[in-house]
């Protein structure tokens, strides 16, 4: 019995030996292989007398049991050391640069009439879009601009030259967007022409608009968002409400002072400047200009041929370009049209 | 409009001042763009007289001067300005006083000769930057007096920037007017008498443009002494307005615009012949100008005449010989209503304004054409002397003022606020706005000084800005809260942008006109769209693509160091079409263009390093378009490589190219690498179908791969293309997985590897079944493309 124990010992010593997957196989023949000193225990049980032959097979089998036992532990011991050594053998710098295409950015005027265009749908108005060449109609006359305005001047508008090189008459590049305002009067009012009453009107109109002026703070082309509500009820000081609500939201931050004062456009009356000042900050308490808004002209609603005893509306033109600067911190608007990417790469 | 605080005070003097007054006027419509204090702050410096200059005995340069400062004994200063002398009256700092900058006057020696204060320099009051010598004042200065209440130091100069419809307050009088109306204080205007002529001599004035005039006085005036001084009170208004002063009579012309609003224009009566016609100018008659300048003058230009030649643009400027000069001793003077039509833009037309055309083509009042004329007679004949003819007029007929209706009811609906009645008429009265009552309503008549009150919203207006529109509610809105529509299948255009911008190209808003050459290289375009007053003559011409703009970006970045670029543009582009879009002649359609330059991924440690390539750009472009499948066709395209382009079809029609820019364009702008681009109709990217569920088989998949070697100049598409028509129904997927030639490949020919997915939507294949698909398709490649199985 003594030598069983002594087996038992050797085995865990044997097996303990070696790192060795491969080893610890061998050393497992010698004790349970074919010709391993286990079997050959059993072997020898045939020599016994039968009445000893229970007893001692039972000890062997406890002892082959324990070896086998001994051998598993070890087996999985070596797995896990070996598992252990592939992981500390691959482990990476993880602070190392990912692969892969890095992410491009909006243009941040982008970045702006897409919040623009967010809040004014959240409150039920739609974004329409029209020619950027375009009709000396719609850009100044249905707006009740007189023929002798300034505006009207190639010192102010863009013109273009006909086939023949002189000046295309009645064509011009928008100065803004308020054209496209008309396009949609009329659309809707053709829309609705049989009907009894007529859906109000509420839509913005954001795009690129040229002026011939050229300078630290005027680009030649810009951005604005125009802005119309027409219906049977609306009023100044719904105009003072949206706008105001408008450039909370926009600013994210009540933080803020609007202002309206008179000013004079031809296509509105009465007529307001708007202007703002944050009342934080590295702006704090200067009056910013950032509209020109006023209720719709009669003559306005007349040359598209709605009724303007029956309804009434207001417009405003705002510049996102001014909005974005004030919104990033931006302090050169030609940075906007540049194509810089040192600049353009902050809006990602 | 610039002008002095103090003078407008002595018309009207509200309680209210400093930045409180600048924000009053801000608030009703008169923004004050600027306003600056005459001299900075000090005090303690009075008017002194100098009574002897003595020599100091120490010091060359210096003055001891005894100095009287109205206190009684004089008192003993040194001062070392060149210009002291005896008899002149000076600015003098006495101990005590505080000057601009913080330097405080004390009793001190200097260089061992006490000094009693300072005398000045304008420099030194912070007036001027004149410092060369004491600031010297008139000889009635009143010895003693405060010297910031003799020369009205406190005044603050304002600049109104006046929108086009107020030129009532192109005038001291208008502001005052509106001022009045604004704080209830009351406004005193200076009556104005008649003078009553004293000489026969006058001339016949005939207005042969009567709508262009309709009203013009004229009076001699002889025996002027055109040398007289204009008064110090007078200079010192004139040039706190940004009006230089320059001989009495003159000043006198522009004293009175400036306070009336009436242009005046003096004439040297005796370089004028016979009878004053207003009429229009004949075509190409010629005139020099006050300013120098000579015109030759179109038909629509109104034209002061005697019976030789023309002698003033109407309304505008004076010629050069029928002027005011030093030898003048008999003036014409005019005071005319030129009406805003017959002015507008004519001025402007020969580059540039006058003082007279901005407010007549604005709109001068015409009830005080006469009043403007007594009023500078009278300062005239004070100041210059000489004897007054009979005023002669000719009037036609004055524009007529209508009256206007004014419905409460429309007042509270159009600014959405409680008005009442009494205060509609307390607000019509303080306006000076004349009216009567028909029932509830108002009929008011517009004062002749007012060109802006046509209609009721105009004076609603009126009645909200002296309300006050800070007073004026901002109520969130109610409206009707109907859902807008959303349509699914169209994919807005803030998505193709995010795609864009998600596989790594930065937006960029590139001007719209361009280089002309950019339309040549990049559009082949002949029949371009020229602007006819470009700022510059590289921005002349309307794009019709957005290459241009992209590859100059590239450029741009290249010189700042940053050579991996990748950008993208949406935008319109301009093309002449006789049947084009909503403005005829014109298409404008939106497109969106993106370009890539560099490398292919930007540069990192573990991958290698290859610049963009045509199917970079191609995989982006697709990614782009899914859920849209487009066909690639071979294409020419002035812009692009011949061999590496291709037309993208989606649905059988053309909507764009991609392709590597062609090596011509990039050896012209000095690109070092190749860039890829593409360009597409933004509209053909924004409909797309609706997602269909079809149902997924649960049968088992089959995977074979297939080798051919076919023609080099073989395209994938037409075999793609017979593959689909040809397969069996079995196959639901052929994918292309390798694409070989060289060696074991005979030359002019290339080895293409194919996976092919086959599956039964209702049983599961069979060896033979697959085999059979196979068979088939090797068949109808051999037969179709002359394709052998590679083996």
């Amino acid at each position: 019995m003594q030598n069983f124990d002594q087996i038992i010992q050797d085995a865990l010593l044997a097996f303990a030996a070696t790192d060795d997957p491969d080893a610890l196989e061998q050393i497992k023949a010698s004790f349970l292989g074919k010709n391993g000193q286990i079997p050959g225990l059993l072997k020898g049980l045939a020599k016994l007398p039968p009445d000893e032959r229970k007893l001692v097979g039972a000890a062997i089998n406890r002892v082959k049991e324990a070896v086998e036992s001994a051998l598993h532990a070890r087996r999985e011991s070596l797995r896990q050391m070996a598992l252990a050594a592939r992981l500390a053998e691959e482990a990476l710098d993880v602070t190392l640069p990912g692969r892969g295409e890095a992410r491009g950015g909006l243009h941040p005027v982008t970045r702006t009439l897409e919040r623009m265009e967010g809040l004014f749908r959240s409150i039920g108005f739609e974004v329409a879009d029209g020619p950027e060449i375009e009709a000396d109609f719609q850009n100044f006359t249905a707006l009740n601009t007189p023929e002798d305005h300034p505006a009207r001047s190639m010192h102010d508008t863009f013109y273009l030259q006909d086939e023949n090189g002189g000046v295309a008459p009645g064509i011009l590049l928008r100065t803004h967007t308020s054209p496209i305002q008309v396009r949609y009067m009329q659309a809707h009012v053709a829309r609705y022409a049989g009907a009894e009453t007529m859906p109000e009107i509420r839509v913005i109109a954001p795009g690129r608009v040229y002026r011939v002026d050229s300078d630290a703070t005027h680009s030649p082309m810009f951005h604005q968002v125009e802005g119309l509500w027409v219906g049977e009820q609306v009023s100044f000081a719904d105009l003072k409400g949206v706008i105001g609500d408008f450039l909370r939201r926009f600013f994210e931050s009540d933080d803020l002072q609007v202002r309206f004062r008179p000013s004079f456009f031809p296509f509105t009356e009465p007529s307001a400047e708007i202007d703002m000042a944050f009342m934080s900050g590295a702006l704090k308490g200067r009056w910013l200009e950032i509209a020109g808004c006023g209720m719709v002209h009669p003559n306005v609603l007349r040359h598209v041929n709605i009724d303007p005893e029956k309804y009434i509306g207001f417009a405003f033109g705002m510049g996102p370009d001014r909005l974005t600067m004030l919104r990033y911190g931006i302090n050169d608007l030609r940075l906007f049209y540049d194509g810089d990417l040192r600049f353009l790469g902050q809006f990602v | 409009m610039k002008f002095s605080e103090s003078w407008l005070r002595s018309f009207v003097d509200p309680a209210c001042a400093g930045d409180e007054f600048s924000h009053l006027l801000t608030m009703a419509g008169l923004e004050v763009e600027e306003e600056v204090t005459v001299a900075p702050h000090f005090g303690g410096v009075v008017v002194a007289e100098v009574l002897e200059v003595g020599k100091h005995p120490d010091a060359d340069r210096l003055h001891v001067c005894r100095v009287d400062v109205g206190s009684g004994e004089p008192l003993q200063i040194v001062c070392g300005a060149p210009n002291a002398a005896a008899g002149i009256k000076v600015p003098c700092a006495l101990p005590g006083a505080e000057l601009p900058g913080g330097l405080t006057i004390k009793v001190s020696k200097v260089r061992g000769v006490e000094s009693f204060g300072m005398l000045c320099s304008a420099r030194e009051l912070g007036i001027t930057d004149d410092a060369t010598g004491l600031l010297v004042l008139a000889v009635d200065a009143p010895v003693g007096d405060d010297i910031r209440r003799y020369l009205d130091l406190d005044d603050r100069l304002l600049t109104l920037k006046l929108t086009p419809n107020r030129a009532d307050c192109l005038s001291l009088e208008g502001i005052a007017r509106e001022v009045a109306a604004l704080t209830g204080a009351p406004a005193r205007f200076a009556a104005v008498e008649a003078v009553a002529a004293t000489i026969s001599a006058s001339r016949v004035v005939v207005l042969d443009a009567p709508q262009a005039c309709p009203l013009y006085c004229g009076r001699i005036i002889a025996g002027v002494d055109a040398g007289a001084m204009t008064p110090g009170w007078m200079r010192r208004r004139l040039e706190r307005s940004g009006i230089r002063p320059i001989s009495a009579l003159v000043d006198i012309t522009n004293y009175v615009m400036l306070e009336l609003g009436q242009p005046l224009h003096a004439f040297d009566n005796a370089r004028l012949t016979g009878a004053i016609h207003v009429r229009m100018a004949r075509n190409r008659e010629s005139i020099v100008l006050l300013n120098e300048q000579t015109l030759e003058l179109q038909e629509d230009v109104l034209l002061i005449a005697d019976e030789r030649r023309p002698v003033a643009m109407g309304g505008i400027m004076g010629g050069a010989d029928t002027g005011i000069t030093s030898v003048t001793t008999e003036v014409f003077l005019e005071s005319a209503f030129f009406a805003p039509k017959a002015i507008a833009g004519r001025a402007r037309r020969y580059n540039f304004v006058s003082d007279a055309s901005h407010r007549f083509e604005r709109g001068v009042d015409f009830g005080g054409t006469r009043r403007a004329l007594e009023r500078a007679t009278r300062l005239i004949i004070d100041i210059c002397g000489g004897q007054a003819g009979p005023l002669s007029e000719a009037l036609a007929t004055l524009p007529e003022r209508s009256p206007v209706r004014l419905r409460p009811a429309r007042v509270v609906r159009v600014l959405g606020m409680a008005v009442s009645t009494e205060r509609i008429a307390e607000l019509l009265s303080r306006l000076g706005l004349p009216f009567t009552r028909n029932g509830e309503d108002f009929i008011v008549t517009p004062p002749t000084s007012r060109f802006d009150i046509e209609i009721e919203e105009d004076l609603i207006e009126e009645i909200a800005r002296l309300h006050g529109y800070e007073n004026i509610p901002a109520p969130v809105p109610r409206a009707l809260m109907s859902m807008l529509p959303q349509t699914e299948a169209v994919r807005p255009c803030q998505r193709i942008r995010q795609i864009l911008a998600d596989c790594g190209y930065q937006e960029v808003v590139n001007f719209a006109f361009v280089e002309e050459a950019w339309e040549a290289d990049f559009a082949g375009n002949a029949k371009v769209i020229r602007l006819a007053n470009p700022i510059a003559s590289h921005l002349s011409v309307m794009r019709s693509t957005l290459i241009g703009g992209l590859v100059a970006n590239v450029a741009t970045n290249l010189r700042r160091r940053q050579n991996r670029v990748r950008v993208f543009e949406t935008g319109r582009c301009f093309s002449r079409d006789p049947l084009g879009g909503p403005v005829a002649g014109f298409r404008q359609p939106w497109k969106l263009s993106a370009l890539a330059y560099g490398s292919a991924l930007p540069e990192q440690w573990g991958s290698a390093l290859r610049n963009v390539d045509f199917f970079d750009a191609k995989g982006d472009l697709e990614r782009l378009l899914a859920p849209l499948a487009a066909r690639f066709e071979k294409t020419a395209h002035p812009a692009l490589h011949p061999g590496r382009s291709a037309a993208v079809v989606v649905d059988g029609r053309t909507i764009g190219f991609v392709g590597e820019l062609h090596p011509r364009w990039q050896q012209k702008y000095e690109l070092p690498l190749v860039p890829v681009l593409f360009e597409l109709d933004l509209d053909a990217l924004t409909v797309i179908p609706l997602p269909r569920y079809a149902e997924v088989s649960r049968q088992p998949l089959v995977i074979r791969d297939i080798a051919i070697v076919v023609d080099q100049a073989l395209e994938l598409q037409q075999l793609d293309d017979g593959l689909r028509r040809n397969s069996p129904a079995i196959v639901r997927n052929i994918k292309l997985f390798d694409v070989y030639a060289g060696s074991g490949v005979e030359a002019g020919k290339k080895s293409l590897a194919f996976r092919i997915v086959m599956q039964d939507t209702q049983k599961t294949l069979l060896e033979a079944d697959v085999d059979a698909a196979m068979q088939q398709l090797t068949a109808y490649l051999s037969e179709a493309f002359a394709a052998r199985l590679r083996v």
